[in-house]
């Protein structure tokens, strides 16, 4: 029988040390929806949207209210849309059209968010998904919870370089488009490589062509519970750092797990996976630069950083893995930098650079995310940092993804503020060499050798 | 079975357990098991109850707990015992 210490412990890590699910994500397929007339379209995709989505929120604050534990988002991901419209949408303009009714259908079911304004591209753009991408400044800075992504690239294609090219122009378009906000259109797009189909978290999130009609994922959070768990490692060797991780890791994935099996039965919708993310929030405590701190850096940013990462990212996999029976999305830890106290506070000192981020990608679940950039950074330079992330993860089979804010009008010295859980961050300098003649030559990078294992 | 764990915790005060259990039995939630000790300097008290008979909805018990608790000065909460089982039980 449990005992009160078990009982004691469970609910500190959700009083004090900030333990919720960050998500419930109901993924549904809008490929039923497309048609040759937009307007029906549109129309299509809101009624299963309001249909399938209706009880999403509710069930969620159901959830929480029984369990006693907070499920901070109910999310929604559809069909990449630029496969729902190829065959009605004629311009950007139509597929506006579409991104509003996501937008409609999001804000009346009541969801925080709602990820799939997409194109899939990794080898090369329909005119379809050219027209999606080209309607991103519109679509982003006219609609108020629509996330959008493009993937770029992947181990089996390589790079659509066309596709990297276009997307430095549409960044800076999009950071103008909602220049009155510190650009914060550009907060709801991400560029990946290798972008997984059943992805929770905005704004990467789609419900890939390869998932059933409808699906819960759950991702889960917990950075202060592994941060706290820390404090008994202090001074430890790195079995026992490492085994304190794996512990917590379990028992914040034991949460999830349960309620996205909840989720799923009250729903009536089969459950997907579960994604193990240590995923920050602005609030204190609740930072995984601060987990990195606690393994002994004094500052994240700090030489020893992306090792420290690496084993941590690890450590939560091998404990989450367990604990759930179908694990995938990104699974890692995020460093969003914005969302994360103890990373604006090294972003903002300097001791936390891009390039130093740059490495730190490689060996956990995302990429650049969420950095604010000077709002004069070339379009070209944009390209090539996505082109960087992007061979990242083409070679080591992994996501990678580049969420990156050039803040119209702003420069380092500067801070933008997007509010929430989207945080604030200081305004880092980039490289500024040119890279224009490598990302305009055109065409594609091939896949690499490794891919070749047929 | 459906069980479910209330916790107590806050002050030690005369009357907190008869309150909570003149709740549960007024709704017929069934109390198997009861312990309390000092954690932090703070009383903390944990029930495990059995609510498969309750009158009421299982969100209006907690509502009605925790309303309870701060008539009374302490944090009462009601949470299914699924979330503590998955958690420390393999």
């Amino acid at each position: 029988m449990l005992n009160i210490m078990e009982v004691h412990e469970t609910n500190q890590m959700i009083e004090q040390e900030k333990l919720d699910v960050r998500t419930i994500t109901m993924g549904i397929s809008l490929l039923d929806c497309a048609g040759a007339d937009v307007d029906v379209v549109a129309e299509n995709i809101y009624r299963k949207i309001t249909t399938y989505a209706k009880d999403l929120v509710a069930t969620g604050e159901a959830i929480e209210r029984d369990y006693g534990i907070p499920i901070v988002n109910k999310r929604i991901t559809v069909t990449p849309i630029s496969l729902v419209g190829a065959g009605c949408c004629a311009s950007s303009g139509d597929f506006v059209k579409l991104a509003h009714a996501l937008d409609r259908a999001a804000k009346q079911v009541g969801v925080d968010l709602i990820g799939g304004y997409s194109a899939l591209v990794s080898k090369a753009m329909t005119p379809a998904e050219e027209m999606l991408i080209r309607s991103l400044p519109q679509a982003l800075s006219e609609t108020d919870i629509v996330c959008s992504s493009v993937n770029v690239g992947s181990t089996k294609t390589g790079i659509d370089m066309n596709a990297v090219e276009l997307l430095g122009h549409i960044i800076k378009d999009i950071a103008y488009a909602t220049r009155d906000n510190d650009s914060y259109g550009c907060v709801k797009f991400v560029a990946f490589c290798n972008a997984p189909d059943d992805n929770p978290f905005m704004a990467g999130g789609f419900h890939g062509v390869t998932e059933g009609d409808a699906v819960i994922n759950v991702g889960v959070s917990g950075p202060g519970v592994v941060s706290r768990a820390l404090d008994e490692a202090e001074g430890r060797d790195f079995e026992f750092l490492c085994e304190t991780i794996k512990r917590t890791a379990f028992k914040i994935t034991r949460v999830g797990q349960l309620v996205a099996q909840e989720a799923s039965r009250r729903l009536g919708i089969p459950f997907g996976i579960i994604d193990l993310s240590l995923a920050p929030t602005p609030a204190v405590g609740d930072s995984v630069g601060e987990v990195l701190e606690k393994i002994g850096l004094e500052q994240v940013g700090a030489p020893g950083t992306t090792a420290a990462l690496a084993m941590l990212n690890d450590q939560v996999k091998k404990g989450g893995i367990m604990a759930s029976s179908y694990v995938g999305g990104l699974s890692g830890a995020f460093i969003p930098v914005s969302e994360d106290r103890n990373m604006i506070d090294a972003a903002g000192s300097g001791c936390l650079t891009i390039e130093k981020l740059e490495a730190m990608t490689c060996v956990c679940s995302v990429g650049l995310d969420m950095i604010a950039i000077p709002g004069d950074t070339t379009a070209a330079t944009i390209s090539g940092i996505i082109a960087d992330e992007a061979a990242i993860g083409m070679v080591n089979q992994k996501t990678t993804a580049v969420r990156i804010i050039p803040v119209y009008g702003k420069g380092v010295g500067d801070s933008a503020e997007f509010g929430g859980l989207m945080g604030y961050a200081p305004i880092m300098p980039v490289n500024r060499a040119g890279c224009e003649a490598f990302v305009t030559r055109g065409g594609r990078i091939p896949a690499p050798i490794h891919s070749f294992k047929n | 079975m459906n069980k479910a764990i209330i916790t107590v915790v806050g002050q030690d005060t005369v009357g907190i357990i008869a309150r909570v259990c003149t709740y549960l039995s007024e709704h017929q939630v069934n109390v198997l098991d009861i312990s309390q000790t000092i954690i932090d300097g703070f009383f903390n008290m944990m029930m495990i109850v059995d609510y498969t008979n309750a009158d009421t909805e299982f969100g209006a018990m907690v509502t009605d707990l925790d309303a309870l608790g701060e008539q009374i000065g302490v944090k009462i909460r009601c949470q299914r015992e699924e979330i503590f089982t998955k958690m420390h039980r393999v």
